[in-house]
């Protein structure tokens, strides 16, 4: 039986056929990406373009017929010198550092002991792996419930080994917990990811070196400064950036969780930035907002790589 | 296995996994505690201390998928005894089944834009990352790089303009509108990964093929597809499961016609209150797909998400 397509070769007349058949590589390398570089233009930097033009008028998406002005850097100033800002900053600041922190401490020594190759340890690894494969929303929103004075799991667990009364704290309703809350929640869904990356890292060090070390009679102490941390420093590195950027960006599980509150103690950029913008509704200021944002990710993140190849030519 | 001095001892092994295994089983918790809490009765749900061992009861089932309205004691009674398993659940509260809820069709609505998300970026990316790996593109690597930077921007900043936009092209609260806006935020991590896997074919099955009087087109679909073929089923679960779990661009851009599951799962509510069992179970029957998956698929799915960090 012929296959289908020499049949569909034979059908072809010759003149179409030696038109396709002699697409250059040229024309097909274009036609191939151009559709995904048009709806990256279409839906990122498009956007991204409006945004900053947005930025620079009073627009309020509320109030169509409202005349547009230009205000120039008008909402850039009012943006910097408000101090809900610099607050929502100072969250994600303290929401930053402490995820991070913890994740690299236990995804790294879970990454540690993983690489000592006990049995069937590819499926510990993967039923660690489970909660960052799921909805943030759906499981953020789960987590208020185990959040819960006296009812909630996590209270009575925290009651069980402090002997505290399980209704005497509320994590999502105190404002010296709620901060403590949602970096708990976080970090309990996106250690597995650090922990798969340093795995990585552990499982790309050759054991020719560590033979060697051995060799040289060098403590295992000394082997795991000398060796295991610096070879495994850039994939560390990298887990940081990624960890950094997402959460930086956070806004799914923490609306879940505390929508922002009590007050505005985990009001986070992303959520400040959705009620300037889709409850204020001023356009205008939160298209600023949103430039603003995006600059300090992109600027810290450019940084961050400049210090991590560096770190990698080493 | 060889002997090697560099081999962990058995007891090292034994601490490790010890350690490893009480990590796991307590970062299950939760979610075994969502599924558990699904088959509970509300009163069991919210007692003190949390109860481990319950009788199961399928009440946040039966409320998840039904609407429900109290009727007098009355009324009730004139409607004769309860005809099926479900009315007797529901009968008990002094309640009636009035219709289905939403619940049906906020899952179908996230399988469809999840299924048709998935196909179009795997598609899109896949003949992208072929072209990239194959030919000589002008710019390849600042439009690679261009590619990988559109996912650092926070989804809630682009919100504003697609927003605006998806009004004026009619495309907000859409199936189409959310299937593209998936598609172009799953494209980036589609492309890269793809390239990667492409350019580990050798170029040489190829090569043989076009001097066998094969044009590009059957080149790439005789030959390279199929040794793809892993590749690209494993970059599908990755899209898959973006477009499955997101939210803030669900929230922000549909509320009726197109909304997901996310977005609604957390808006469940009982008569007096949060209905936790219902929550739990429609979570439940949302999150248990991907952990199926997960555990399944967990060679190609681990290998996938170092793979697509590292490359970077």
């Amino acid at each position: 039986m012929p296959d289908p397509f020499q049949r569909a070769a034979l059908a072809t007349p010759p003149k179409l056929a030696h038109q396709i058949r002699g697409l250059s590589d040229r024309t097909i390398a274009w036609l191939f990406v151009a559709p995904t570089i048009f709806l990256l233009l279409a839906v990122n930097i498009f956007p991204l373009i409006w945004t900053i033009r947005l930025s620079l008028t009073n627009f309020r998406t509320n109030r169509p017929n409202n005349a547009v002005e230009w205000v120039g850097i008008e909402n850039y100033r009012k943006i910097l010198t408000n101090p809900d800002t610099w607050a929502s900053l100072q969250a994600t600041a303290h929401f930053l550092v402490w995820t991070i922190t913890l994740q690299v401490l236990i995804g790294f020594s879970l990454a540690y002991l993983i690489n000592k190759k006990f049995r069937s340890n590819d499926l510990w690894t993967t039923l660690i792996v489970l909660p960052m494969m799921l909805s943030p929303a759906v499981v953020g929103n789960f987590w208020t419930f185990l959040y819960q004075p006296q009812i909630g799991l996590f209270n009575y667990f925290i009651a069980f080994l402090t002997g505290a009364d399980p209704a005497s704290f509320s994590m999502i309703g105190e404002v010296a917990l709620a901060p403590w809350a949602i970096i708990i929640v976080d970090t309990w869904m996106w250690t597995p990811f650090v922990m798969l990356i340093c795995l990585a890292g552990l499982r790309s060090i050759p054991p020719s070196i560590y033979e060697a070390a051995e060799c040289d009679r060098a403590s295992k102490w000394r082997q795991f400064w000398t060796i295991t941390l610096p070879m495994a420093l850039p994939f560390l590195m990298l887990a940081v950036l990624f960890r950094g950027i997402e959460n930086f960006k956070m806004f799914d599980l923490v609306v879940q969780l505390t929508g922002g509150g009590p007050g505005a103690t985990t009001q986070l950029t992303s959520i400040d930035l959705k009620r300037e913008a889709f409850e204020k509704w001023r356009t205008g200021y939160a298209s600023a907002y949103a430039v603003i944002l995006f600059v300090t990710v992109f600027g810290l993140a450019s940084i961050y790589v400049k210090a991590l190849n560096k770190v990698k030519d080493r | 296995m060889s002997y090697s001095i560099t081999e962990p001892s058995s007891r090292q092994k034994w601490i490790a996994g010890g350690l490893v295994i009480a990590y796991a089983i307590l970062t299950l918790l939760p979610l075994a505690w969502i599924i558990a809490t699904g088959f509970k009765t509300p009163a069991d749900a919210i007692a003190y201390p949390p109860k481990v061992l319950f009788t199961p009861s399928l009440e946040g089932y039966v409320n998840l998928f039904t609407s429900r309205s109290r009727v007098t004691p009355e009324d009730l009674a004139a409607l004769g005894p309860p005809t099926t398993w479900y009315d007797s659940i529901v009968r008990q509260y002094d309640m009636v089944i009035t219709g289905a809820s939403r619940y049906g069709e906020r899952f179908l609505n996230s399988v469809i834009i999840g299924f048709g998300s998935t196909f179009l970026s795997v598609f899109l990316g896949t003949i992208a990352a072929y072209a990239f790996s194959r030919f000589k593109v002008p710019l390849k690597d600042d439009l690679l790089f261009f590619i990988l930077s559109t996912r650092m921007m926070p989804p809630i900043a682009v919100a504003i303009p697609i927003f605006l936009m998806y009004r004026q092209l009619g495309l907000s609260d859409t199936h189409l509108g959310m299937i593209l806006l998936y598609t172009a935020v799953n494209l980036s991590l589609s492309v890269w990964l793809l390239k990667g896997f492409i350019d580990e074919i050798p170029i040489e099955y190829e090569e043989a093929a076009l001097i066998d009087g094969y044009t590009r087109f059957q080149a790439f679909y005789k030959v390279v597809l199929p040794q793809a073929a892993t590749g690209i089923a494993s970059t599908a679960i990755f899209c898959l499961i973006f477009a499955w779990n997101e939210y803030a661009f669900a929230v922000l851009l549909t509320s009726g016609t197109a909304q997901t599951a996310p977005p609604f799962i957390p808006t469940i509510i009982g008569a007096g209150g949060k209905d936790w069992p219902a929550v739990a179970a429609g979570a439940t029957l949302f999150l248990l797909p991907i952990m199926v998956f997960t555990i399944l698929l967990r060679k190609h799915l681990l290998r996938g998400i170092t793979f697509g960090a590292v490359r970077k």
